[in-house]
């Protein structure tokens, strides 16, 4: 899955879409998380990399995860499949 | 260098929910960086509040309905222009358009006026009753529309359109009817107030964007800035808008103005569907109420209008920012009992 190039995205979590011009905020897990995509992370590495940090397993991660990407693809922020 | 100073008549002071254009025009046209104004509104109505807002229009004159004919106005624009000497004017209802077109080559040869407007056929062509035929000749998307003129052709809708539809006045005003009964109802709700005919438009589902554009007349867009509606009034109106970025649209709207030879301000009303088609819905042919978004955005058009006007070689617009915002307020002002009585009894403040 690839966050769309055009996305704007600013430290506080504010999330923009130059094309539609919607807006979103997001937490800061949020924020890491589409950085992470930005940076073509797949989801194993993000998986990884969040249960690493903070306290949570991989079937909560994964859970949660699948929920958050499929609403930036609802949202259009992101296209296509996530990279496993 | 000292700037030159313009006398611009400007009309569609009004700002109601659906305000008219003709007070962001002025306000752009105070922001020039190549001239400097002075600005005598022409109004139609004692309460329209660009007549009272004194730091913007310097003069206000009354001016004739378009209903009473292109005679009483060419009569009320002499009067006011032998005080004035206005050198341009800039017409902001599309009600009025008619008119000022059919008088462009009097009031530039015989009164030194300079009117820049889009030309007959131009206006004639976009109207509404001829959007589908103009959408072909220009290879442009456009909802599938038919004219009516009476109720009774209402129930026969069902067997071109699928509801919802959208009744449109020829015009202002759209209503979408999911029925054949809200169609009737929206039919005589809008030639009460815009008469006839009344067009009947195929629904697309999809999200409106918008564009203030302005052409040389020779092909060339001069500018042009995109904005989806973030507030809407139960008018539909924007209340609230934000610049977006979308080549396609962008393409589409040079596309337009090139094949048109577009001449002057203009606004597009498109809805882009979820597969990303682009449908014409509405060419109005003047700037719109949001024009000031496109000046807050780095292109000035009225300015550019002003100066083609005037015969200055204007290049166009390269960019413009995106994700700019603007958001509309009310404001009570003030007004003292002896101006609305001088505007009232003399049509002139």
């Amino acid at each position: 899955m690839n966050i769309k190039k055009n996305i704007a995205l600013s430290d506080s979590g504010f999330v923009f879409d130059p094309s539609s011009g919607d807006s979103f905020s997001t937490n800061p897990i949020g924020l890491e998380i589409i950085k992470l995509l930005q940076n073509g992370k797949s989801a194993d590495d993000i998986k990884k990399h969040i249960t690493g940090a903070y306290m949570t397993d991989g079937d909560s991660f994964e859970k949660d995860f699948y929920d958050f990407v499929n609403m930036l693809q609802k949202l259009k922020i992101a296209d296509g499949a996530e990279k496993k | 260098m000292k700037k030159k100073k313009f006398t611009i008549a400007v009309t569609g002071l009004n700002a109601i929910d659906s305000p008219g254009p003709g007070v962001p025009v002025i306000r752009a046209l105070r922001e020039s960086k190549h001239f400097d104004v002075r600005i005598i509104g022409l109004s139609y109505e004692a309460l329209e509040p660009g007549i009272y807002m004194h730091d913007l229009v310097d003069k206000t004159y009354q001016i004739p309905f378009p209903s009473s004919g292109i005679d009483s106005l060419l009569t009320r624009l002499k009067y006011i222009n032998d005080i004035e000497k206005i050198d341009l004017i800039i017409p902001n209802f599309d009600a009025e358009l008619f008119s000022f077109i059919k008088l462009v080559d009097t009031l530039e040869k015989k009164m030194k006026i300079k009117v820049f407007v889009p030309t007959i056929e131009q206006f004639e062509e976009r109207h509404k009753v001829n959007l589908e035929a103009f959408g072909k000749k220009h290879k442009i998307k456009v909802p599938y529309s038919r004219t009516i003129f009476s109720t009774a052709e209402i129930p026969a809708l069902k067997d071109q359109f699928t509801y919802p539809l959208v009744v449109k006045g020829k015009f202002y005003d759209a209503s979408v009817a999911y029925t054949p009964e809200q169609a009737a109802n929206y039919f005589n709700k809008i030639t009460a107030k815009w008469g006839l005919p009344i067009i009947i438009q195929q629904f697309v589902h999809g999200q409106e964007v918008n564009v203030t554009a302005i052409g040389d007349g020779n092909g060339n867009t001069i500018g042009a800035v995109p904005m989806r509606k973030t507030y809407i009034t139960d008018k539909g109106k924007a209340w609230a808008g934000i610049s977006i970025a979308d080549d396609k649209l962008m393409s589409m709207t040079k596309k337009m103005i090139k094949s048109s030879k577009w001449r002057g301000g203009l606004e597009l009303e498109i809805i882009k569907t979820a597969e990303e088609d682009y449908y014409l819905l509405e060419i109005n042919p003047r700037f719109p109420a949001w024009v000031y978004l496109a000046v807050g955005c780095g292109q000035n058009h009225p300015e550019a209008l002003v100066r083609m006007a005037m015969g200055e070689e204007v290049k166009p617009f390269k960019k413009y920012d995106i994700g700019k915002m603007f958001i509309r307020y009310a404001y009570d002002m003030i007004v003292e009992l002896k101006e609305f009585e001088k505007i009232s009894t003399l049509g002139e403040l």
